[in-house]
């Protein structure tokens, strides 16, 4: 029955993604300006063969409906074409670029919810201490508080006045280790080399902590208003009845519901972070999917462009459907 | 028609004593004071920018280029330090401030009323009107907020109003939910049986009585959501695809500063603290209002 | 009903600090309950029974607090005990059953674990560790001793088919059998004493007279004493050896049910027995008491139903104390 649910939820997710490809492809086709002209316009004078010959490539010079089927055809195959300015598929682009932004999302989560979680339970159970208030003003603080800067004040005084952290890239030079998973810090430590781990973790840990402190934000006042609502139900009083021991009275019985809707707000949460990484990407200088994105945004690359958006949306709704799938786990009102 | 412009009367009055109460109410409540204070002083600060600025915020000392602000020795009567094109940095954060409380404004105002203009129709007549919408409001939902608008701006260049189109284009549709919802669960109660009851059309049943039910969600909604709105404005001028320099927007104002964060960083720094107490003003105005006018939308 | 006691409260006062004021749930209460009684306390909403009950298994959260008295149960006075040895006692020698069943249960445990746990908190079955993981191991699972336990404990509470119902969450339990869960779980470790909130208040009038069998039966059969809390004086007639009146935080009248239903004294019992309607008498007219139940912060002094007594006299200015009139009645009223 649970599965039937879970093929439902996938399957109903495929009109969205199928939208969200005909949107970007819309979007690029209505946008002012002939392309060629745009990528012509640097290298100067060309012929009019030359110019031919790149509508061809492009497939630019087929009518709207045409280059709309040859879209999407390749997109299901996989080919989401190549890229202007790099002369490369579109597709070994991103993959390259993917594992460090998949490291950045991964550090940001650990940290914010390490952080958030322990002080949204924290001040719950222990209401209007002077721990509960300093928190909710720091988590207020978290959510008002532009990336961009807050990456920047942190290079300002960590890097450039305490020189403890590195100013940006993710390793440095020729420090890199061995490809496994593509995530430097996890394969440093697979590979045993030390020095490389220290360095990546160094080169980590400042973006981690600027986008992790808005997650750590989001993610304490949820936890704490869930569990503020947990605590007051009766099942918490019951299970005091029965003769639990505090410990196991929050940590078991009222933990388990509050972490029911904590899940959906984290799991929206996880989709945004990865909409934030371009900034937090460009300040540090991070060479993930965000800052290709940027890049060719500048450049005027349309198929890469392209092809980052429909990645990003595409991850998105996918985290989206595991949250959704996970919830039908932890929530049994909801699997029946 | 005596007795309709008698009910008109009162439901004014309604709506005065309404007003100060909730006035009333957020005075008493001090974080959302200080909040509203924040905000109040900001938009005083817009309005009298004009005269107030010491300095003229586009043009440029070319022998003032970076100083430090006044506490610290090197400098001139710069108040917060000048920037790399030596203008002063208090001047430019004062004129900028009209910038982004108008982008806060009109993108919040345009989201609201795109938002709940389909969104009523949507609760209220549903049908394929509603699917339709739903379904694009759903797909657009799909894009990370940023990526959408850094799309957008992109195509269509960087410009004022192309970034309140940007931000609009996706703004609306959390109005459109709020309010559709809002509609769909109104429209099942009793009064709106009693409108229809007696003959008034559609469209005037929606207007007149459901809205009302509604706006103040609609306030605490907006309120909040123009913080994060003014957080994305500024992103993106930082990125380059907002406002465009020389214009004093205090996101570019903190990307011109990024080569010199190392020895002058107070160009970053200062702009980017200006919009932070901004934004925590209107959150915390917006907090308040969310408790003082709708406890039901509350988390805690 | 012997001659030991079970239970003495003498003196018990609790309190709610607010900004208003402190608010008198409990008012110098004292009462009785003898081995294998069944005792009904009785009286409208907000009078602080519910507080009574949470006082004596010392589950008072904050702002609550009591302040004075004594419990004397098996010979101690539960609240001079610490916190641990107040454990032991929850759920082992006095265990509790509340008002709303489906609020009570935790929603997201199964119900046989539920059960397994007042168990295996007082040492009365092995705590299994990956017992999650070992019940997906039905069979093997299934002839342990602790899940037989539980079994039984079903049985007696009239669960039927336990072997599935094990394994199956609160939601999906009709109302009644949701109650007789609780009440499994009150039983778990034989108490002596069983403190019943309105425990049939949230279900059909039928489904209310099996549960009412139910306790009666376990009444019966292991002489447990029980404190029954309802505001239906009806049921109380039908279910208790004994009744007790409360009113603002006092007992204002208490004794054998018999003599209560028949020879009503204080005027607050004798308006709770007019209130109540009869079926066969259809020319008698409904006499509500009149007035409202007073703001427990700013009580008056003396008796505290004197605005509400038709036979109110200026020496009711006085609070009067319990008289005991022989034949096991005892009231607080000057005018016996």
């Amino acid at each position: 029955m649970r599965f039937v649910k879970i093929l439902e939820r996938i399957l109903a997710t495929i009109p969205v993604m199928l939208g969200v490809a005909i949107m970007v492809f819309a979007f690029m086709r209505l946008t002012p300006g002939d392309p060629v002209d745009l990528m012509m316009g640097e290298a100067g004078v060309v012929s009019k063969a030359e110019i031919q010959a790149i509508r061809e490539q492009f497939k630019l010079d087929q009518p709207l409906h045409k280059q709309l089927l040859s879209y999407l055809s390749g997109l299901v195959r996989g080919d989401l074409g190549t890229s202007f300015k790099k002369k490369e598929p579109v597709w070994k682009l991103i993959r390259e670029r993917f594992p460090a932004t998949m490291e950045l999302a991964l550090g940001s989560l650990l940290f914010g919810l390490a952080i958030g979680l322990p002080i949204g339970i924290w001040s719950a159970v222990k209401q209007n201490s002077p721990l509960d208030r300093l928190s909710m003003g720091g988590s207020f603080l978290g959510i008002s508080m532009p990336p961009f800067w807050l990456g920047i004040i942190f290079i300002i005084i960590f890097s450039s006045r305490l020189r403890w952290l590195p100013v940006s890239g993710r390793i440095d030079y020729g420090f890199e280790p061995r490809f496994i998973t593509g995530l430097y810090a996890v394969d440093s430590l697979l590979t045993g080399k030390i020095d490389s781990f220290l360095s990546s973790l160094a080169h980590l840990t400042l973006p981690s902590v600027t986008l992790g402190l808005a997650l750590a934000a989001i993610v304490a006042r949820v936890m704490r208003s869930s569990m503020l609502e947990v605590m007051r139900q009766d099942y918490v009083t019951l299970a005091r009845a029965k003769g639990n021991r505090e410990s196991s009275v929050i940590g078991k019985h009222a933990l388990r519901n509050a972490l029911i809707p904590t899940v959906t707000v984290v799991g929206i949460q996880i989709g945004m972070l990865l909409g934030g990484n371009m900034i937090v990407e460009t300040v540090f200088g991070w060479p993930g999917i965000g800052r290709l994105a940027v890049d060719a945004i500048f450049a005027r690359d349309y198929p890469l462009v392209q092809g980052v958006v429909i990645i990003y949306s595409f991850t998105y709704v996918l985290v989206n459907l595991l949250v959704d799938i996970l919830y039908t786990f932890i929530n049994p009102r909801i699997a029946l | 028609m005596k007795t309709r412009i008698y009910f008109i009367k009162i439901r004014a009055r309604l709506f005065w004593w309404n007003l100060v109460d909730v006035f009333w109410k957020m005075v008493a409540h001090r974080s959302t004071l200080i909040g509203a204070i924040v905000v109040a002083l900001f938009i005083f600060m817009a309005l009298i920018a004009p005269w107030i600025v010491p300095h003229n915020p586009l043009e440029g000392d070319l022998f003032k280029r970076l100083v430090p602000p006044f506490w610290i020795p090197g400098s001139t009567n710069y108040l917060l330090g000048g920037d790399e094109l030596g203008r002063d940095i208090f001047s430019r954060i004062v004129a900028g401030a009209e910038i982004s409380l108008w982008i806060g404004f009109l993108s919040v105002g345009v989201s609201i009323l795109v938002g709940t203009l389909l969104g009523a129709f949507a609760g209220f007549y549903r049908g394929l009107f509603d699917e339709l919408i739903s379904r694009f409001a759903e797909i657009l939902l799909a894009f990370p907020f940023l990526i959408f608008a850094i799309g957008v701006m992109a195509m269509m260049g960087p410009g004022f109003w192309n970034l309140i189109f940007a931000l609009t284009f996706k703004g609306w549709v959390e109005f459109f939910r709020l309010i559709r919802g809002e509609v769909m669960s109104e429209t099942t109660k009793e009064y709106v049986e009693a409108a229809r009851a007696s003959g008034l059309r559609n469209r005037a049943i929606i207007l007149r009585e459901i809205l009302p039910n509604v706006v103040h969600s609609l306030i605490v909604l907006g309120t909040l959501r123009m913080g994060y709105m003014i957080i994305m404005e500024a992103s993106l001028s930082f990125l380059g695809l907002g406002i465009q320099p020389p214009m004093p927007a205090w996101g570019s104002m903190v990307n011109s500063g990024r080569p010199y964060m190392l020895n002058a960083w107070w160009i970053s720094t200062f702009p980017g603290l200006a919009l932070l107490t901004l934004v925590l003003g209107i959150n915390l105005l917006g907090e308040g209002l969310r408790d003082i006018l709708d406890p039901r939308l509350r988390i805690d | 009903m012997g001659e030991e006691l079970c239970l003495n409260i003498t003196n018990l006062t609790t309190l709610f600090k607010t900004r208003k004021g402190a608010i008198r749930a409990v008012n110098d209460l004292s009462l009785k309950v003898g081995k294998g009684e069944l005792l009904g306390l009785v009286g409208e909403s907000g009078c602080g029974k519910s507080v009574t009950l949470l006082s004596i298994l010392r589950l008072i959260p904050y702002p609550g607090e009591i302040v004075s008295g004594t419990i004397l149960f098996e010979g101690e006075d539960l609240l001079k005990k610490n916190k641990q040895e107040i454990r032991k006692i929850r759920g082992m020698k006095i265990s509790m059953v509340f008002q709303d069943p489906m609020t009570t249960l935790n929603p997201v445990f199964k119900v046989g674990e539920q059960i397994r746990e007042s168990l295996s908190i007082h040492g009365m079955i092995q705590p299994t560790h990956g017992g999650k993981f070992l019940s997906l191991f039905y069979d093997h699972y299934r002839r342990k001793p602790e899940y037989r336990r539980v079994i039984e404990i079903m049985e007696q509470v009239g669960i039927s088919t336990p072997d599935s119902r094990y394994y199956e969450y609160p939601h999906q339990f009709s109302g009644g059998m949701q109650q007789r869960a609780l009440i499994a779980i009150a039983l778990s470790c034989n108490p002596s004493l069983i403190l019943a909130d309105e425990p049939t208040t949230a279900l059909d009038v039928t489904i209310q007279a099996q549960i009412l069998e139910l306790l009666k039966k376990i009444n019966r059969e292991r002489s447990t004493s029980m404190i029954f809390v309802t505001h239906n004086l009806a049921v109380a007639n039908e279910f208790c050896h004994r009744i007790a009146v409360m009113y603002a935080g006092r007992i204002v009248e208490v004794g054998n049910v018999d003599s209560i239903v028949r020879k009503p004294l204080h005027p607050y019992t004798k308006g709770l027995l007019n209130s109540i309607p009869r079926m066969t008498d259809k020319s008698q007219r409904i006499e509500p008491i009149p007035g409202n139940v007073p703001d427990l912060i700013d009580l008056p002094e003396g008796c505290a139903f004197k605005p509400r007594c038709q036979w109110a006299q200026d020496r009711c200015n006085e609070l009067p104390l319990l008289k005991d009139l022989g034949e096991d009645h005892f009231v607080r009223c000057h005018l016996s």
